[in-house]
Parts: structure tokens; C-alpha cells; sequence
């Protein structure tokens, strides 16, 4: 070792004339450039034109502090978007995040047959929102499929669409379409755990719950950040099953931050939705801190 | 113990899959039921008549008319149905042209401030549509791109996400390959296209896989950027078929439905593995 190394650095030092490697890193950043040039043009420097323009009128871009996120902070609109947003995710996450760990722990569990069965439960992936939009109106109207299957197991119908429960209707929505790709994201965590660990929690006598809190869990810790990122992002998506199902105005218990924006943006108010990108991006951006610290553990 | 439980939970996931499964299954039904039996058995959902709506796990009378009426008689449809298809090939085509070559750049070479464009790059995917969506149109109307189908393009081509898939995956391309291909004297184009490319394809198909579904389904950029109708993809399109025509709004769904679910069906691992890849196995 002690003397290989010398060898290997007069080695190195030998194939990478200086002339060759400033070649290569060139060549390097011509495959890059062309997509980071238009990374840049299409979203990098709009957003921070924006960020600009979120202190300035904008007829006229005059310098006016946070007057415009005063605006929208005033806002009703704002704060019942920002209020149901917020109550979507936490009641969303907790929800998604566990029943897709039980769901692929009983697939892994089934061994081999648990591959094809998770592939039935990721299917809604690939159904676009708008092909079902007709299947949605049918299965939540007050006189629709799912009431009809609530009276005839004796329950009482909901109006799904104009009521709160029109809230529900969003979250079901949403666990229908996010839950077999976040059971795949557990799945890969899971068959990261070495088998040996486990026939050490049998050798010393663990029970298979005992195995799942003590030996499971806790190597599933990186994965669980990530997936609770990844799926409070996808939430946001979550904006189309509710605007094809009930349009610009839906009831006031599932207003979320995107009808804001739509209707913000579609009544000119660049002021207020400067502002409101900022405040989100800022959210976001802490987010992703906690992301990156799941990932950085990882490598 | 553990055993003997196992029929039942296969049985519960069954049933699960079945449940997640029946919205598709409606959706096909319907495209085969006519529109008379349509009417029937949904008048108090679309005409809020009293009562309940029904719906047999078969059509009463299957039929082809609304399918025959949609890919016949509807011009409307065909134009979006292509237009759904132009974005699609032209964010694919796109990703590949400029995507790959980025990820395998950041994913090979000692670049300085690579560290910091990852990061920018990470960011930028997982910002929310809502918060680009100013902006970008701002650059779309400066460039005077609004109402034509690059409004919709070229942003679906710089999307971050696929290049950080494919980084991820060309991360795991062994240093020595490339190291013994240098000592061979093979210059760096030729490894990409020798190496890289044909190394990566599993990562490259998973991610276009990934892409398309999202360009399929993309309602909220051409609901922004597209005001003239006859630019519309599918997405758009169906939801607003009156439901005089539920028939053929069914119909046409179907059609819409059938590419995503063959692609699904067929890539189906590579599906999966690049899921598993965006969530951080890696």
C-alpha cells in the first residue's frame, strides 16, 4: 500500500495532461449548458423577476416595500386558501404516509405475488384527471354511486360537493391517485433493510411487531423523510381533480391556494400574486431543507 | 400464525385493488354503454332527478356508438387528441436532446459549482406549478410565445425532474468503465454515446415513461398559456363536453385513457424502479 501509492498518483498525474482535462471539463459543460441555459431562461430568472416585482406596482413598478404581501396577508380569500392548504396537508400526509407503509409491508410479506398486486395499486397513476372527471361527478353527487352504497349499508348520503365534505371528497381524490407511488417509494426502502437484521431479531426472539418497531422502523428513517416531502409536493397537484370537478369556485371548504392563484392571475392581480409566489416559494424552500438533510444522510 | 393469515391479507388487498381499481372500471364501462342507457341509469346525477344513480357492472347493451361517434364524427376531437400528442413528443424529444447529456455531465465530471446547480436543481422541481406559473408566463409573453404550443413545450422540456432521475441513475455508472475507456483513448462524446447512453437506457426509458404521464395529464399550463381553443390538449378538452354528450364524453376519455394505461402496463418495472430511483434509493 506504502509504496503503491506514490505509484498510482505519478500514474494519475501522467494521464491527466492539463491540456486533455481543460478539454474534457469543456466538452462537459457543452452537454450541460444547453439545459441549464434554459433552466435559467424559463424559470430561474422569471423567478427572481418576480421576486423583484413582488415589492413594486405593478402598472407602473413604483417601490412599495411589502405593501403588496400587507395586501394579501389582508386577504380573506387568502386565509381561507391558506387554512384549508394547510389542513389538507396535514390531514393528507399522516394518511398517505401510513396506510402506504402498512399496504407495502403486507405486500413484501406476500413475497413474490406482492409485485403484480402493487402494480393494481399504482394503476390510478396512469389515469389522467381529465378521463375520469365524468366517473368522479357520478360517484360523488349527492344522488351518486357512493351514496347509494352509504344508504344501502344503512348510512345517510352527504352532499359531497356542497358541503365540507366536499373536503373529503379532495382527500379521497388524492390517496386514490398518490397511493400505490408512495407504497413503491416504502417498498425500495424496505428492500434496503439487510435480510441478516431480521434473522437477528428472530435469533434473539422478537415478535414480528417487535421486529417492525425496533428493526424496521428505524432503517426507514431517510426513506420516511423523503416520502413525506415528496408527498406533501405532490399535494399541490391535487388542485386538478379539484378544479375539473367543481371548477373556479368550489365550495368554500376546498378553496385551495391554486384556485387563488388562478383567479388572481385571471383578474390581473400581479401585485398580490407576486407576493403570494414569493411567501410560497420561501415555504418551499424550507421544505426542502429538511429533504435535503434525508438525502445528504443517505449518501 | 403468520402462515394462516396470509389468505386473509391477500384477500384484503385484493379487495383493495379491486376498490382502486373500479373508477377505471366505470370509465371503461361507460364508454361501451349507449347514451340512452347512459341517461337512464344517471338522470338524477346529470338532470337532478329524485332517486339514485345505478350502474351494472356490464353495460345492459354494450355498444360502440359512442366510440364509432367520437372517432368519426367529432374533427374537434381528433385536433386535440393531436395536439395532446405534439406536446408530448416535443417535451420528450426535447428532454432527451438536452436532459440527458446535462444529468450525465453532472453525474461524471468534477464541474465546479455542480453542487450548487443540483441543488437549484432539486429546488426547482419540487416547486409547486402555482408559483412558476407568473413568471413563466411573463417570459412566455415577452418571447411571444403564448398561444402556441411551445408556451407549453419548452417549459415542459426544461423541467429539472428527469435530469435529476437520470443523474441519479448515471451516478451508478462505475468510475472505472470510463477511467479504462479514457485509457483506451475513446474521447468523452464517444464515451457518452458509447457508454453512457446504452448504460443508462433502463434510467432514460423510466424517466420518459414518468415524463409522458405527466405531460398526458397536464391540465394547469395549457389552461394558463392557451387561450385559443383549438390549441387545447385532450386534458382540457373533455372536461368540457357537455353532458348531453356523456356518451361521447366517456368515449373520449377512454381513447385518452388507453395510451397511459398501455404504456403502463408494458414498462411497468422500469415504472416502478424509476419511482423507487425518485425517492431516493440510490
Amino acid at each position: 500500500m506504502r509504496i503503491g501509492r506514490p505509484e498510482t498518483a505519478r500514474r494519475k498525474k501522467g494521464r491527466d495532461a492539463p491540456g486533455k482535462k481543460r478539454k474534457d471539463i469543456l466538452i462537459a459543460w457543452g452537454f450541460l449548458l444547453p439545459n441549464l441555459a434554459g433552466v435559467a431562461c424559463f424559470t430561474l430568472i422569471p423567478m427572481i423577476q418576480v421576486l423583484v416585482s413582488s415589492f413594486q406596482r405593478a402598472i407602473g413598478g413604483k417601490w412599495v416595500g411589502l405593501e403588496n404581501y400587507v395586501t394579501v396577508f389582508r386577504n380573506a380569500a387568502f386565509e381561507t386558501a391558506v387554512s384549508n392548504t394547510a389542513r389538507f396537508t396535514l390531514v393528507c400526509i399522516p394518511l398517505l404516509v401510513g396506510i402506504s407503509l402498512a399496504l407495502a409491508v403486507a405486500l413484501q410479506s406476500l413475497g413474490p405475488r406482492g409485485n403484480p398486486m402493487s402494480t393494481g395499486f399504482l394503476l390510478p397513476m396512469a389515469v389522467p384527471v381529465a378521463a375520469v372527471v365524468l366517473v368522479w361527478k357520478v360517484l360523488f353527487h349527492e344522488n351518486g354511486l357512493i351514496n347509494g352504497a352509504l344508504a344501502a349499508l344503512g348510512g345517510t348520503g352527504v352532499d359531497w360537493m356542497h358541503s365540507g365534505a366536499a373536503f373529503w371528497m379532495l382527500v379521497i381524490s388524492y390517496l386514490w391517485k398518490n397511493l400505490g407511488y408512495t407504497t413503491v417509494l416504502w417498498t425500495a426502502g424496505l428492500t434496503t433493510i439487510p435480510q441478516s437484521v431480521y434473522e437477528a431479531a428472530q435469533v434473539d426472539g422478537a415478535s414480528g411487531w417487535q421486529t417492525f418497531l425496533h428493526v424496521t422502523l428505524p432503517n426507514l428513517r431517510g426513506t420516511a423523510y423523503t416520502i413525506t416531502v415528496l408527498s406533501l409536493l405532490n399535494s399541490f397537484k391535487v388542485f386538478r381533480e379539484a378544479w375539473l370537478v367543481a371548477g373556479d369556485y368550489p365550495h368554500e371548504s376546498m378553496y385551495l391556494m391554486q384556485h387563488l392563484y388562478n383567479n388572481w392571475f385571471r383578474n390581473l392581480d400581479y401585485d398580490k400574486i407576486s407576493a403570494a409566489s414569493v411567501m410560497t416559494s420561501a415555504v418551499v424552500f424550507l421544505l426542502i431543507g429538511f429533504l435535503r438533510r434525508a438525502w445528504d444522510e443517505e449518501e | 400464525m403468520k402462515t394462516r393469515s396470509k389468505p386473509i391479507l391477500f384477500l384484503c388487498l385484493l379487495g383493495g385493488i379491486l376498490l382502486i381499481c373500479f373508477p377505471v372500471w366505470l370509465e371503461v364501462t361507460g364508454a361501451f354503454s349507449s347514451q340512452w342507457e347512459l341517461e337512464e341509469k344517471l338522470a338524477p346525477v346529470f338532470q337532478n332527478q329524485p332517486g339514485r344513480a345505478e350502474w351494472t357492472v356490464l353495460p345492459l347493451a354494450p355498444t360502440l356508438e359512442n366510440l364509432v361517434e367520437v372517432l368519426m364524427d367529432s374533427p374537434g376531437f381528433f385536433t386535440m387528441f393531436w395536439n395532446s400528442v405534439l406536446i408530448c413528443l416535443g417535451v420528450l424529444a426535447g428532454q432527451l436532446l438536452v436532459g440527458v447529456s446535462a444529468a450525465w455531465a453532472l453525474a461524471q465530471f468534477p464541474l465546479r459549482g455542480k453542487k450548487r446547480v443540483l441543488n437549484m436543481y432539486v429546488l426547482l422541481m419540487l416547486m409547486p406549478f402555482q408559483v412558476m406559473m407568473f413568471p413563466q408566463y411573463l417570459v412566455l409573453r415577452q418571447l411571444e410565445l403564448l398561444d402556441t404550443l411551445w408556451a407549453v413545450i419548452l417549459p415542459g422540456i426544461f423541467s429539472t425532474f428527469p435530469v435529476f432521475l437520470m443523474y441519479r441513475f448515471f451516478r451508478a455508472v462505475p468510475r472505472e468503465l470510463l477511467e479504462a475507456a479514457r485509457l483506451d483513448g475513446a474521447g468523452e462524446v464517444r464515451i457518452f454515446w458509447q457508454i453512457a447512453l446504452p448504460l443508462g437506457k433502463p434510467g432514460i426509458l423510466a424517466c420518459m415513461i414518468l415524463s409522458f404521464l405527466d405531460t398526458w395529464n397536464m391540465i394547469e399550463q395549457p389552461m394558463t398559456y392557451l387561450k385559443d381553443k383549438s390549441l387545447w390538449p385532450l386534458s382540457l378538452f373533455l372536461p368540457s363536453i357537455g353532458l348531453e354528450d356523456m356518451g361521447m364524453g366517456f368515449a373520449g376519455a377512454l381513447l385518452m385513457l388507453i395510451p397511459a394505461l398501455l404504456l403502463f402496463l408494458g414498462c411497468q418495472d422500469q415504472l416502478k424502479e424509476g419511482i423507487a430511483l425518485s425517492g431516493g434509493k440510490g
